[in-house]
């Protein structure tokens, strides 16, 4: 029998992973986006897992500390890389990452 | 406790907020935030030489929830290293953006090139300053979307393209990193680095932290074979930025894997972790010269040059892991970090003037520019000096303590790396002088040259002196690393 604990922790390692593949596999620089903060997702799994002191004991609130902090950097990634894909769609017509053409440096 | 610790970080986000609201005076407000921040340096290395390393919890708040700045003699010469080249890019960057209005294209670049520029500086500084490892985790991601954005300043698509790379990239390694972080508070219950030092043993969770931490920092240091990310950024973006990214951002997250080493991870130094980094290290040396040596373009010869560079940190980091308080050691490691970051600096902001004069900065157009440019020239030779270690530079001396270091232990493959890709870095560096000393084969193109203004000549020559001058400071490098070395565990 696992604890809830491990449990949640594995489903954190599974988000991560889900993520990663995510934004390895698509082109769709949306699709890579959405695979960061799945990554993202996972990542603060983890940590609200090692935030559990047992069934009768009230959690460690650092780990809630720094899951917050990391959802406000994650606000900014994720609003950072959107304005970099929108002016990647603007001026190159797609939102995919097509291999570098020819242009005067 | 008074201390002047926390401006050096508050100062530079003053003057990226004030940069941005006044347009007209960003580049007042830059130049005025870039003195008070060298200052504040000078100042931090009078109070620790005088003092030992100082510790300052902000606002009275213990850790764990709060956050604490350390300054010890590591942190102390990054944050020198960052003050010195940073006036350097300020001073560049007016020569290179100009008056423009902020109502024109070159203007709006300036405005937010002030701005983010300051934000990077901030950014570099809280790094080397922060007590633990997830503050490490926020800096990591500050200095990386300062980097990313300042490299997407200009709006054509390769630049765009290898900008979302460089984020993408980038992002990636901070959550892995951070996932590292939940693996270490989840086996040791702190996070703050002098703590850990005295927990971590040779555990699971330490080992899955130290993977993940690892790969994760690597990929940001652009360490082979994860430095695809590295060229078209490091060559498409603006010359400062450029010179800013290949000095002092990689070594922002190299900075942080050499903590970890050093003082987080070390029990796992016997295991092949270490080993395979410093292999990888070696790689790049190689892969990164030859690349060099294949390109047409001068940006991208540099910035192939700094994937080999990068490999060279690398390769000290299992004896560094293993030997913890042998400031030889790691005195090597960082002169090289010194002497890479002022060299490389010097060799792109040389590249931008270059280019500034020609449009263009194809190799086979170089011919003959040192009649035309001869600052630029000679700041790019005594550069190239430097990063082929020879006498008397930097360069040279941070491969002579890695040569000792090598030698005294054995390490005979390591030996013939390191003195192997200083010969790869001269033909690389040749292929460039060659060209420059050469007779001009086109007069013409000569007299047409765009002006160069003379700060962005004066301020590249100036990094070369310092990539020279670094080759008779090792010792006081060495004595400023002395400073509270692993001393700072209970003080206050």
């Amino acid at each position: 029998m696992i604890g809830s604990a491990v449990l949640y922790a594995l489903g954190g390692v599974a988000l991560f992973g889900m993520g990663l593949y995510a934004l390895l596999a698509y082109p769709n620089l949306l699709r890579k986006i959405l695979g960061m903060n799945v990554m993202g997702t996972g990542a603060f799994t983890i940590l609200i897992a090692a935030a559990y002191r047992g069934s009768d004991a009230a959690p460690d609130p650092v780990p809630h500390a720094l899951v917050i902090t990391g959802i406000v950097v994650s606000v900014c990634a994720t609003g950072l890389a959107l304005s970099l894909a929108v002016r990647i769609q603007a001026v190159t017509g797609a939102a995919y990452l097509t291999p570098d053409e020819e242009d005067a440096p | 406790m008074t201390t002047v610790l926390p401006l050096i970080i508050v100062v530079p986000i003053l003057a990226a907020v004030g940069a941005f609201v006044l347009p007209r005076w960003s580049f007042p407000v830059a130049l005025v935030g870039s003195l008070a921040t060298v200052g504040l340096a000078v100042a931090l290395a009078i109070e620790a030489t005088a003092t030992g390393a100082v510790r300052h919890t902000i606002g009275g708040w213990r850790a764990p929830l709060g956050i604490d700045l350390v300054l010890d003699g590591l942190a102390l010469v990054m944050v020198l290293l960052t003050a010195l080249i940073g006036l350097a890019i300020t001073l560049y960057g007016r020569g290179y953006f100009g008056r423009a209005a902020p109502e024109t294209e070159k203007g709006r670049q300036a405005v937010y090139f002030w701005a983010l520029w300051m934000f990077l500086w901030a950014a570099l500084n809280a790094l080397f300053l922060s007590g633990d490892v997830f503050n490490l985790y926020v800096t990591l991601e500050l200095l990386g979307f300062s980097a990313v954005a300042l490299t997407a300043l200009a709006d054509k698509p390769n630049v765009l393209k290898a900008a979302m790379r460089y984020l993408i990239v980038s992002l990636s390694g901070s959550l892995m990193y951070l996932t590292g972080v939940a693996f270490l508070y989840g086996g040791f219950g702190v996070l703050d680095i002098a703590q850990l030092s005295s927990l971590t043993r040779e555990t699971p969770a330490l080992a899955v932290a130290a993977a993940l931490m690892t790969a994760g920092l690597a990929m940001k240091t652009a360490l082979f074979p994860l430095h695809f990310w590295l060229p078209p950024a490091h060559a498409n973006a603006a010359a400062p930025v450029s010179a800013l990214l290949s000095a002092l951002v990689v070594k922002g997250s190299f900075y942080i894997l050499l903590r970890l080493w050093l003082e987080v991870l070390y029990p796992l130094a016997g295991t092949f972790v270490p080993q395979v980094i410093s292999l990888l290290g070696v790689g790049a040396i190689v892969w990164g010269s030859l690349q060099a040596i294949r390109q047409t373009r001068l940006k991208l010869l540099i910035a192939y040059s700094t994937v080999a560079q990068l490999g060279y940190l690398f390769v000290l980091i299992p004896i560094l892991a293993l030997e913890r308080d042998n400031t030889l050691v790691l005195g090597g490691v960082i002169c090289f970090v010194l002497a890479h970051a002022s060299a490389k600096a010097a060799a792109f902001l040389s590249a931008g003037n270059i280019l500034q004069a020609l449009n263009d900065d194809k190799l086979s157009k170089l011919d003959g520019l040192m009649r035309a440019l001869p600052l630029t020239v000679t700041a790019f030779g005594l550069a190239g000096l430097s990063l082929v270690a020879l006498p008397p530079s930097g360069g040279f001396v941070a491969k002579w303590l890695m040569l000792d270091v090598a030698i005294s232990r054995g390490y005979w493959g390591l030996t013939v790396v390191i003195v192997g890709g200083g010969l790869l870095a001269a033909v690389y560096v040749m292929r460039v002088m060659g060209r420059l000393f050469k007779q001009a084969a086109q007069p013409e193109v000569l007299s047409a040259l765009k002006p160069v203004p003379r700060v962005m000549e004066f301020s590249a020559f100036g990094l070369a002196l310092l990539a020279i001058g670094l080759g008779f400071a090792g010792v006081y490098v060495l004595r400023l690393l002395e400073i509270g070395a692993r001393a700072v565990a209970g003080g206050g």
